[in-house]
Protein backbone atom coordinates (compact mmCIF):
# COMPACT_ATOMS: atom_id res chain seq x y z
CA UNK A 1 0.00 0.00 0.00
CA UNK A 2 2.59 2.27 0.88
CA UNK A 3 4.32 1.57 -2.17
CA UNK A 4 1.35 2.11 -4.72
CA UNK A 5 0.94 5.81 -2.89
CA UNK A 6 4.51 6.71 -2.88
CA UNK A 7 4.08 6.05 -6.96
CA UNK A 8 1.34 7.71 -7.04
CA UNK A 9 2.66 10.86 -5.17
CA UNK A 10 5.92 10.43 -7.92
CA UNK A 11 3.35 10.66 -10.52
CA UNK A 12 1.04 13.90 -9.51
CA UNK A 13 4.54 15.26 -8.32
CA UNK A 14 5.45 14.57 -12.19
CA UNK A 15 1.92 16.20 -13.74
CA UNK A 16 2.19 19.34 -11.51
CA UNK A 17 5.61 20.15 -12.64
CA UNK A 18 4.89 19.59 -16.22
CA UNK A 19 1.51 21.45 -15.67
CA UNK A 20 3.56 24.32 -13.96
CA UNK A 21 6.03 24.35 -17.19
CA UNK A 22 2.71 24.52 -19.53
CA UNK A 23 1.23 27.64 -17.54
CA UNK A 24 4.76 29.39 -17.04
CA UNK A 25 5.13 29.37 -20.93
CA UNK A 26 1.34 29.90 -21.77
CA UNK A 27 2.32 32.79 -19.14
CA UNK A 28 5.20 33.61 -21.09
CA UNK A 29 3.25 33.84 -24.53
CA UNK A 30 0.21 35.97 -23.00
CA UNK A 31 2.73 38.74 -22.27
CA UNK A 32 4.62 38.61 -25.01
CA UNK A 33 1.42 38.78 -26.87
CA UNK A 34 -0.08 41.90 -24.45
CA UNK A 35 2.99 43.30 -24.78
CA UNK A 36 3.38 42.92 -28.71
CA UNK A 37 -0.20 43.47 -29.43
CA UNK A 38 -0.80 46.76 -27.10
CA UNK A 39 2.68 48.07 -26.29
CA UNK A 40 5.13 47.96 -29.26
CA UNK A 41 2.18 47.98 -31.98
CA UNK A 42 5.36 47.74 -34.09
CA UNK A 43 6.12 45.18 -37.11
CA UNK A 44 9.66 44.67 -36.08
CA UNK A 45 8.29 42.69 -32.57
CA UNK A 46 5.23 40.53 -34.23
CA UNK A 47 3.11 38.71 -31.61
CA UNK A 48 3.12 34.94 -30.95
CA UNK A 49 0.48 33.79 -33.36
CA UNK A 50 2.57 35.29 -36.37
CA UNK A 51 5.59 33.85 -35.47
CA UNK A 52 4.07 30.46 -34.75
CA UNK A 53 2.20 30.11 -37.69
CA UNK A 54 5.25 31.06 -39.48
CA UNK A 55 7.15 28.34 -37.27
CA UNK A 56 4.79 25.70 -38.53
CA UNK A 57 5.11 26.89 -42.21
CA UNK A 58 9.10 25.94 -41.62
CA UNK A 59 8.21 22.62 -40.31
CA UNK A 60 5.63 21.66 -42.81
CA UNK A 61 8.57 22.27 -45.41
CA UNK A 62 11.36 20.91 -43.42
CA UNK A 63 13.41 23.68 -43.51
CA UNK A 64 13.10 24.42 -39.41
CA UNK A 65 13.86 20.52 -38.64
CA UNK A 66 16.99 21.23 -41.06
CA UNK A 67 18.27 23.91 -39.38
CA UNK A 68 17.50 22.51 -35.55
CA UNK A 69 19.58 18.83 -36.76
CA UNK A 70 22.62 20.82 -38.01
CA UNK A 71 23.01 23.04 -34.71
CA UNK A 72 22.44 20.07 -32.76
CA UNK A 73 25.07 17.79 -34.69
CA UNK A 74 27.53 20.24 -33.94
CA UNK A 75 26.71 20.57 -30.54
CA UNK A 76 26.69 17.22 -30.13
CA UNK A 77 29.63 16.25 -31.75
CA UNK A 78 31.35 19.10 -30.04
CA UNK A 79 30.50 18.76 -26.29
CA UNK A 80 30.83 14.93 -26.70
CA UNK A 81 34.40 15.38 -27.66
CA UNK A 82 35.11 18.56 -25.39
CA UNK A 83 33.88 16.44 -22.65
CA UNK A 84 35.92 13.02 -23.11
CA UNK A 85 39.41 15.14 -23.31
CA UNK A 86 37.64 17.60 -19.99
CA UNK A 87 37.20 14.57 -17.81
CA UNK A 88 40.36 12.65 -17.81
CA UNK A 89 42.46 16.18 -17.76
CA UNK A 90 39.79 17.74 -15.08
CA UNK A 91 40.41 14.04 -13.37
CA UNK A 92 44.47 13.99 -13.44
CA UNK A 93 44.61 18.10 -12.31
CA UNK A 94 42.43 17.19 -8.76
CA UNK A 95 44.59 14.16 -8.34
CA UNK A 96 48.10 15.25 -8.94
CA UNK A 97 49.84 17.77 -7.64
CA UNK A 98 52.34 18.34 -10.41
CA UNK A 99 49.76 18.35 -12.69
CA UNK A 100 47.85 20.60 -11.07
CA UNK A 101 50.91 22.98 -10.80
CA UNK A 102 51.60 22.60 -14.66
CA UNK A 103 48.14 22.50 -16.23
CA UNK A 104 45.71 25.08 -14.04
CA UNK A 105 47.50 28.12 -15.18
CA UNK A 106 46.27 26.77 -18.87
CA UNK A 107 42.94 26.48 -17.67
CA UNK A 108 43.01 29.89 -15.85
CA UNK A 109 44.36 31.86 -19.34
CA UNK A 110 41.76 29.70 -21.74
CA UNK A 111 38.69 30.01 -20.15
CA UNK A 112 39.30 33.87 -20.05
CA UNK A 113 39.27 33.81 -24.17
CA UNK A 114 35.83 32.78 -24.77
CA UNK A 115 34.83 30.48 -27.69
CA UNK A 116 33.72 33.76 -29.85
CA UNK A 117 36.40 35.47 -29.83
CA UNK A 118 38.17 31.98 -31.45
CA UNK A 119 35.92 32.11 -34.22
CA UNK A 120 38.25 33.77 -36.44
CA UNK A 121 40.97 31.75 -35.76
CA UNK A 122 39.08 28.21 -35.52
CA UNK A 123 37.72 29.27 -39.61
CA UNK A 124 41.12 30.02 -40.60
CA UNK A 125 42.48 27.29 -38.90
CA UNK A 126 39.44 24.22 -39.97
CA UNK A 127 37.72 26.51 -42.99
CA UNK A 128 34.42 27.21 -42.94
CA UNK A 129 33.04 23.29 -42.37
CA UNK A 130 31.69 21.44 -39.97
CA UNK A 131 35.24 21.17 -38.23
CA UNK A 132 35.59 24.89 -37.03
CA UNK A 133 32.13 24.84 -35.43
CA UNK A 134 32.78 21.07 -33.77
CA UNK A 135 36.38 22.71 -32.02
CA UNK A 136 34.47 26.38 -31.23
CA UNK A 137 32.13 23.67 -29.31
CA UNK A 138 34.62 21.62 -28.11
CA UNK A 139 36.72 24.27 -26.66
CA UNK A 140 34.04 25.96 -24.86
CA UNK A 141 33.11 23.11 -22.90
CA UNK A 142 36.65 21.77 -22.54
CA UNK A 143 37.63 24.29 -19.52
CA UNK A 144 33.96 23.89 -17.73
CA UNK A 145 34.04 20.17 -17.46
CA UNK A 146 37.72 20.45 -16.28
CA UNK A 147 37.48 22.58 -13.89
CA UNK A 148 34.44 21.06 -12.33
CA UNK A 149 35.54 17.82 -12.53
CA UNK A 150 38.90 19.15 -11.02
CA UNK A 151 36.45 20.71 -7.59
CA UNK A 152 35.30 17.11 -7.93
CA UNK A 153 38.51 15.53 -7.14
CA UNK A 154 39.30 17.24 -4.62
CA UNK A 155 35.97 17.22 -2.42
CA UNK A 156 35.83 13.51 -1.93
CA UNK A 157 35.97 12.67 1.60
CA UNK A 158 38.82 12.06 3.55
CA UNK A 159 37.31 9.53 5.22
CA UNK A 160 35.65 8.13 2.13
CA UNK A 161 39.16 7.48 0.74
CA UNK A 162 40.55 6.06 4.45
CA UNK A 163 38.18 4.09 4.42
CA UNK A 164 38.71 1.70 1.36
CA UNK A 165 42.44 2.04 2.53
CA UNK A 166 41.53 0.13 5.60
CA UNK A 167 39.75 -2.11 3.29
CA UNK A 168 42.58 -3.07 1.07
CA UNK A 169 42.52 -1.10 -1.32
CA UNK A 170 45.34 0.05 -3.32
CA UNK A 171 46.04 3.56 -5.23
CA UNK A 172 44.46 2.72 -8.41
CA UNK A 173 41.45 0.78 -6.55
CA UNK A 174 41.06 3.98 -4.56
CA UNK A 175 40.94 6.05 -7.68
CA UNK A 176 38.86 3.93 -9.55
CA UNK A 177 36.29 2.50 -7.12
CA UNK A 178 36.30 5.95 -4.70
CA UNK A 179 37.57 8.96 -6.35
CA UNK A 180 36.11 8.71 -10.00
CA UNK A 181 32.40 7.76 -8.70
CA UNK A 182 32.26 10.28 -6.39
CA UNK A 183 33.06 12.74 -8.67
CA UNK A 184 30.42 11.62 -10.91
CA UNK A 185 27.90 14.31 -9.92
CA UNK A 186 30.57 17.24 -10.35
CA UNK A 187 31.90 15.97 -13.77
CA UNK A 188 28.05 15.81 -14.80
CA UNK A 189 27.20 19.57 -13.20
CA UNK A 190 30.28 20.63 -14.97
CA UNK A 191 28.40 19.17 -18.35
CA UNK A 192 25.38 20.53 -17.83
CA UNK A 193 26.97 24.04 -17.62
CA UNK A 194 28.68 23.31 -20.90
CA UNK A 195 26.30 22.41 -22.58
CA UNK A 196 24.58 25.95 -22.20
CA UNK A 197 27.79 27.65 -22.93
CA UNK A 198 27.89 25.41 -26.12
CA UNK A 199 24.43 27.19 -27.10
CA UNK A 200 25.30 30.56 -26.99
CA UNK A 201 28.93 29.72 -28.97
CA UNK A 202 26.88 27.65 -32.04
CA UNK A 203 24.52 30.38 -32.41
CA UNK A 204 27.72 32.91 -32.50
CA UNK A 205 29.73 31.10 -35.31
CA UNK A 206 27.06 29.88 -37.43
CA UNK A 207 26.01 33.50 -37.51
CA UNK A 208 29.47 33.99 -39.13
CA UNK A 209 30.62 30.92 -40.78
CA UNK A 210 28.17 28.84 -41.30
CA UNK A 211 25.89 27.19 -44.49
CA UNK A 212 23.20 26.32 -42.47
CA UNK A 213 21.85 26.34 -38.78
CA UNK A 214 19.50 27.97 -36.32
CA UNK A 215 22.27 31.03 -36.51
CA UNK A 216 22.64 30.93 -39.87
CA UNK A 217 18.92 31.15 -40.41
CA UNK A 218 18.93 34.18 -37.98
CA UNK A 219 21.74 35.75 -40.40
CA UNK A 220 19.51 35.18 -43.65
CA UNK A 221 16.52 36.21 -41.97
CA UNK A 222 18.39 39.61 -40.49
CA UNK A 223 19.15 40.24 -44.16
CA UNK A 224 16.02 39.89 -46.11
CA UNK A 225 14.04 41.28 -43.09
CA UNK A 226 12.05 38.03 -42.31
CA UNK A 227 11.22 39.38 -39.00
CA UNK A 228 9.05 36.51 -38.23
CA UNK A 229 11.92 33.92 -39.06
CA UNK A 230 14.14 35.67 -36.87
CA UNK A 231 11.62 34.62 -33.88
CA UNK A 232 11.32 31.96 -35.19
CA UNK A 233 14.80 30.81 -34.79
CA UNK A 234 15.12 32.19 -31.12
CA UNK A 235 11.87 30.07 -30.20
CA UNK A 236 13.49 27.38 -31.52
CA UNK A 237 16.81 27.56 -29.30
CA UNK A 238 14.95 28.55 -26.37
CA UNK A 239 12.67 25.39 -26.36
CA UNK A 240 15.94 23.30 -27.77
CA UNK A 241 17.99 24.73 -24.65
CA UNK A 242 15.19 24.41 -22.12
CA UNK A 243 14.51 20.34 -23.90
CA UNK A 244 18.54 19.74 -23.48
CA UNK A 245 18.72 21.29 -19.98
CA UNK A 246 15.84 19.09 -18.55
CA UNK A 247 16.59 16.34 -20.28
CA UNK A 248 20.53 16.45 -18.70
CA UNK A 249 18.74 17.19 -15.10
CA UNK A 250 16.74 13.92 -15.73
CA UNK A 251 19.56 11.76 -16.55
CA UNK A 252 21.85 13.75 -13.60
CA UNK A 253 18.91 12.57 -11.14
CA UNK A 254 18.50 8.99 -12.63
CA UNK A 255 22.59 8.07 -12.18
CA UNK A 256 23.75 10.44 -9.73
CA UNK A 257 20.05 11.17 -7.29
CA UNK A 258 21.82 9.10 -4.59
CA UNK A 259 24.76 11.02 -4.66
CA UNK A 260 22.70 13.58 -2.19
CA UNK A 261 24.59 16.13 -4.61
CA UNK A 262 22.35 19.15 -4.90
CA UNK A 263 21.98 19.25 -8.94
CA UNK B 1 51.90 6.27 29.99
CA UNK B 2 51.61 2.78 29.72
CA UNK B 3 48.79 -0.25 29.67
CA UNK B 4 50.88 -3.00 28.93
CA UNK B 5 48.73 -6.37 29.51
CA UNK B 6 50.35 -8.68 31.98
CA UNK B 7 49.75 -12.07 31.40
CA UNK B 8 49.48 -11.54 27.66
CA UNK B 9 51.76 -13.75 26.33
CA UNK B 10 52.27 -12.14 22.72
CA UNK B 11 50.53 -8.58 22.13
CA UNK B 12 48.52 -8.66 18.94
CA UNK B 13 48.93 -4.74 18.43
CA UNK B 14 51.84 -3.10 20.80
CA UNK B 15 52.49 0.33 21.08
CA UNK B 16 56.09 1.62 22.27
CA UNK B 17 56.72 4.52 23.70
CA UNK B 18 54.91 6.32 20.90
CA UNK B 19 54.82 10.34 20.24
CA UNK B 20 53.57 12.18 17.35
CA UNK B 21 54.13 15.56 17.04
CA UNK B 22 51.93 17.77 14.05
CA UNK B 23 54.11 20.76 12.57
CA UNK B 24 52.23 23.22 11.03
CA UNK B 25 52.44 26.51 9.79
CA UNK B 26 51.71 27.94 13.23
CA UNK B 27 54.47 26.09 15.03
CA UNK B 28 54.61 22.30 16.15
CA UNK B 29 51.85 20.24 18.09
CA UNK B 30 52.71 17.74 20.59
CA UNK B 31 49.48 15.86 20.13
CA UNK B 32 51.02 12.33 21.83
CA UNK B 33 53.71 11.44 24.07
CA UNK B 34 55.74 8.27 25.09
CA UNK B 35 52.59 6.12 24.60
CA UNK B 36 52.58 2.50 25.38
CA UNK B 37 49.98 0.26 25.14
CA UNK B 38 49.68 -3.62 24.72
CA UNK B 39 46.56 -4.98 22.96
CA UNK B 40 46.34 -8.94 23.66
CA UNK B 41 43.85 -10.94 20.88
CA UNK B 42 40.42 -11.44 21.78
CA UNK B 43 40.01 -8.19 24.30
CA UNK B 44 37.83 -5.25 24.13
CA UNK B 45 39.80 -2.06 25.21
CA UNK B 46 38.22 1.44 25.68
CA UNK B 47 40.39 4.84 25.32
CA UNK B 48 38.47 6.76 27.27
CA UNK B 49 39.56 10.85 27.44
CA UNK B 50 38.14 14.34 26.78
CA UNK B 51 38.03 15.67 23.46
CA UNK B 52 41.56 17.14 22.32
CA UNK B 53 43.77 14.83 24.47
CA UNK B 54 44.98 12.96 21.40
CA UNK B 55 42.95 9.86 21.74
CA UNK B 56 42.35 9.89 18.12
CA UNK B 57 45.50 10.25 16.74
CA UNK B 58 46.09 7.37 18.81
CA UNK B 59 43.98 5.29 16.52
CA UNK B 60 45.04 6.92 13.13
CA UNK B 61 48.45 5.53 13.92
CA UNK B 62 47.54 2.29 14.36
CA UNK B 63 45.69 2.41 11.65
CA UNK B 64 48.47 3.90 9.80
CA UNK B 65 46.84 7.01 8.50
CA UNK B 66 49.52 8.65 10.41
CA UNK B 67 52.94 7.75 10.98
CA UNK B 68 54.02 8.30 14.88
CA UNK B 69 57.14 10.61 15.00
CA UNK B 70 58.39 8.49 18.31
CA UNK B 71 58.33 4.79 19.12
CA UNK B 72 56.88 2.28 17.18
CA UNK B 73 54.05 0.53 16.79
CA UNK B 74 54.01 -3.35 15.96
CA UNK B 75 51.15 -5.71 14.47
CA UNK B 76 51.94 -9.42 15.38
CA UNK B 77 55.51 -8.11 15.69
CA UNK B 78 55.62 -6.03 12.33
CA UNK B 79 55.86 -2.34 12.39
CA UNK B 80 52.61 -1.01 11.16
CA UNK B 81 53.56 0.85 7.83
CA UNK B 82 50.54 2.59 6.54
CA UNK B 83 46.82 1.73 6.10
CA UNK B 84 45.69 -1.85 5.70
CA UNK B 85 42.80 -4.75 5.40
CA UNK B 86 43.69 -6.26 8.56
CA UNK B 87 42.58 -3.51 10.97
CA UNK B 88 39.16 -2.77 10.37
CA UNK B 89 38.32 1.50 10.78
CA UNK B 90 34.81 2.47 12.03
CA UNK B 91 34.73 6.33 11.82
CA UNK B 92 33.05 8.56 13.60
CA UNK B 93 30.61 10.20 10.91
CA UNK B 94 29.19 8.47 7.94
CA UNK B 95 30.55 9.89 5.57
CA UNK B 96 33.22 6.91 4.95
CA UNK B 97 29.77 5.24 3.45
CA UNK B 98 30.15 5.25 -0.22
CA UNK B 99 26.81 7.31 -1.49
CA UNK B 100 26.38 5.32 -4.63
CA UNK B 101 26.42 1.74 -3.49
CA UNK B 102 23.21 -0.12 -1.31
CA UNK B 103 24.32 -0.77 1.75
CA UNK B 104 24.71 -4.60 0.71
CA UNK B 105 27.63 -3.05 -1.83
CA UNK B 106 29.54 -0.74 0.87
CA UNK B 107 29.66 -4.09 3.19
CA UNK B 108 30.62 -6.29 -0.01
CA UNK B 109 33.33 -3.58 -0.50
CA UNK B 110 36.56 -5.04 0.68
CA UNK B 111 35.32 -8.45 -0.17
CA UNK B 112 34.83 -6.77 -4.07
CA UNK B 113 38.60 -5.29 -3.53
CA UNK B 114 40.03 -8.91 -2.99
CA UNK B 115 38.17 -10.34 -6.17
CA UNK B 116 35.72 -12.38 -4.41
CA UNK B 117 32.70 -13.51 -6.92
CA UNK B 118 29.63 -11.68 -7.24
CA UNK B 119 27.50 -14.31 -5.70
CA UNK B 120 30.00 -15.62 -2.32
CA UNK B 121 30.37 -11.41 -1.67
CA UNK B 122 26.36 -10.95 -1.75
CA UNK B 123 26.25 -14.32 0.50
CA UNK B 124 28.58 -13.08 2.89
CA UNK B 125 27.43 -9.28 2.92
CA UNK B 126 24.08 -10.86 3.81
CA UNK B 127 25.18 -12.48 6.96
CA UNK B 128 26.96 -9.13 8.36
CA UNK B 129 23.70 -7.10 7.23
CA UNK B 130 21.75 -9.76 9.38
CA UNK B 131 24.57 -9.69 12.24
CA UNK B 132 24.49 -5.94 12.54
CA UNK B 133 20.24 -6.37 12.66
CA UNK B 134 19.83 -4.84 9.04
CA UNK B 135 18.10 -7.52 7.36
CA UNK B 136 15.73 -6.48 4.35
CA UNK B 137 17.70 -3.15 4.15
CA UNK B 138 20.41 -4.16 1.54
CA UNK B 139 19.10 -2.45 -1.38
CA UNK B 140 18.98 1.02 0.12
CA UNK B 141 21.46 3.43 -0.33
CA UNK B 142 23.50 5.38 2.12
CA UNK B 143 21.31 8.70 2.35
CA UNK B 144 18.01 6.25 2.90
CA UNK B 145 19.31 4.95 6.13
CA UNK B 146 19.26 6.72 9.63
CA UNK B 147 22.31 7.91 11.51
CA UNK B 148 22.11 4.33 13.68
CA UNK B 149 21.65 2.30 10.27
CA UNK B 150 24.66 4.06 9.13
CA UNK B 151 26.69 2.79 11.82
CA UNK B 152 25.30 -0.67 11.67
CA UNK B 153 26.35 -0.30 7.71
CA UNK B 154 29.99 0.51 8.69
CA UNK B 155 30.38 -2.12 11.36
CA UNK B 156 29.16 -4.43 9.23
CA UNK B 157 31.69 -3.52 6.52
CA UNK B 158 34.68 -3.61 8.93
CA UNK B 159 33.72 -6.85 9.78
CA UNK B 160 33.08 -8.28 6.38
CA UNK B 161 36.50 -7.73 5.50
CA UNK B 162 37.57 -10.33 8.27
CA UNK B 163 40.44 -7.73 10.02
CA UNK B 164 42.94 -8.74 12.64
CA UNK B 165 41.16 -6.04 14.56
CA UNK B 166 38.60 -3.44 14.73
CA UNK B 167 39.79 0.31 15.39
CA UNK B 168 36.31 2.18 16.27
CA UNK B 169 36.78 5.90 16.40
CA UNK B 170 33.27 7.36 18.77
CA UNK B 171 31.31 5.38 16.28
CA UNK B 172 28.57 6.30 18.87
CA UNK B 173 29.45 10.07 19.20
CA UNK B 174 26.51 11.40 16.70
CA UNK B 175 24.10 9.35 17.63
CA UNK B 176 20.88 10.44 19.77
CA UNK B 177 21.16 9.03 23.26
CA UNK B 178 18.69 6.19 22.36
CA UNK B 179 20.19 4.98 19.46
CA UNK B 180 23.34 5.59 20.92
CA UNK B 181 22.37 2.61 23.99
CA UNK B 182 20.56 0.44 21.49
CA UNK B 183 23.96 -0.13 19.20
CA UNK B 184 25.77 -0.24 22.26
CA UNK B 185 24.45 -3.09 23.05
CA UNK B 186 24.19 -4.61 19.82
CA UNK B 187 28.10 -3.96 19.50
CA UNK B 188 28.84 -6.04 22.44
CA UNK B 189 26.55 -8.88 21.87
CA UNK B 190 28.48 -8.67 18.04
CA UNK B 191 32.10 -8.67 20.04
CA UNK B 192 30.71 -11.51 21.62
CA UNK B 193 29.68 -13.46 18.53
CA UNK B 194 32.83 -12.66 17.01
CA UNK B 195 35.70 -12.00 19.81
CA UNK B 196 37.19 -9.36 17.59
CA UNK B 197 40.11 -7.38 19.29
CA UNK B 198 38.55 -4.06 19.23
CA UNK B 199 40.84 -0.64 20.18
CA UNK B 200 37.24 1.64 20.86
CA UNK B 201 38.13 5.74 21.16
CA UNK B 202 35.19 7.06 23.31
CA UNK B 203 35.02 10.13 25.94
CA UNK B 204 31.59 8.65 27.52
CA UNK B 205 32.86 7.27 30.49
CA UNK B 206 28.99 4.68 30.63
CA UNK B 207 29.96 3.99 27.29
CA UNK B 208 33.47 2.53 28.25
CA UNK B 209 32.31 0.84 31.37
CA UNK B 210 29.15 -1.01 29.18
CA UNK B 211 31.35 -2.12 26.20
CA UNK B 212 35.06 -2.53 27.29
CA UNK B 213 37.01 -5.43 28.93
CA UNK B 214 39.57 -3.14 29.96
CA UNK B 215 39.66 0.97 30.09
CA UNK B 216 42.31 3.31 29.65
CA UNK B 217 41.90 6.76 30.41
CA UNK B 218 43.97 9.58 29.03
CA UNK B 219 44.52 12.71 29.97
CA UNK B 220 44.98 15.59 28.61
CA UNK B 221 48.44 16.96 31.02
CA UNK B 222 50.28 20.49 30.57
CA UNK B 223 52.19 20.46 27.67
CA UNK B 224 50.82 17.27 26.25
CA UNK B 225 51.51 15.71 29.36
CA UNK B 226 49.43 12.86 29.62
CA UNK B 227 48.34 10.16 32.29
CA UNK B 228 47.11 7.34 32.31
CA UNK B 229 45.53 4.15 34.45
CA UNK B 230 43.70 1.14 33.71
CA UNK B 231 40.95 -1.04 34.81
CA UNK B 232 40.02 -4.88 34.75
Amino acid sequence: MALSTMRFTVRTERLTTIGGYIAGFALLFLIWHLAATYLVKSTLFPPPGPVLARGWMLIEDGILQEQIVASLKRIAQGFLLGSAIGIPIGLAIGSFKPVRWMLEPWTEFFRFIPAVAMITVSVIWFGIGEESKVFLIAYTTIFVVIISTAAGVGAVGRDKIRAAQCLGANRWQVFGLVALPATVPYILTGMRLAMSNAFVTIVAAELIASNDGLGKMLWDARLFMQIEDIFVALVALGMLGFATDRSFRFLIRAFAGRFNATV
Amino acid sequence: MGFVTQGADVALVSLQGVGKTFSGRTGAWEAVRDFSLDLAEGEFFCLLGTSGCGKTTVLNMVAGFEAPTAGAILLDGAPVEGPGADRGVVFQGHDSLYDWLTALDNIGFGLRLRGLGKAERRAKAEHFLRMVGLNGQGAKHPSELSGGMKQRIQIARALANDPRMLLMDEPFGALDAMTRAVLQGELSRIWAETKKTVLFITHDIEEACALATRIGVMRRGPGGDAQGHCTG
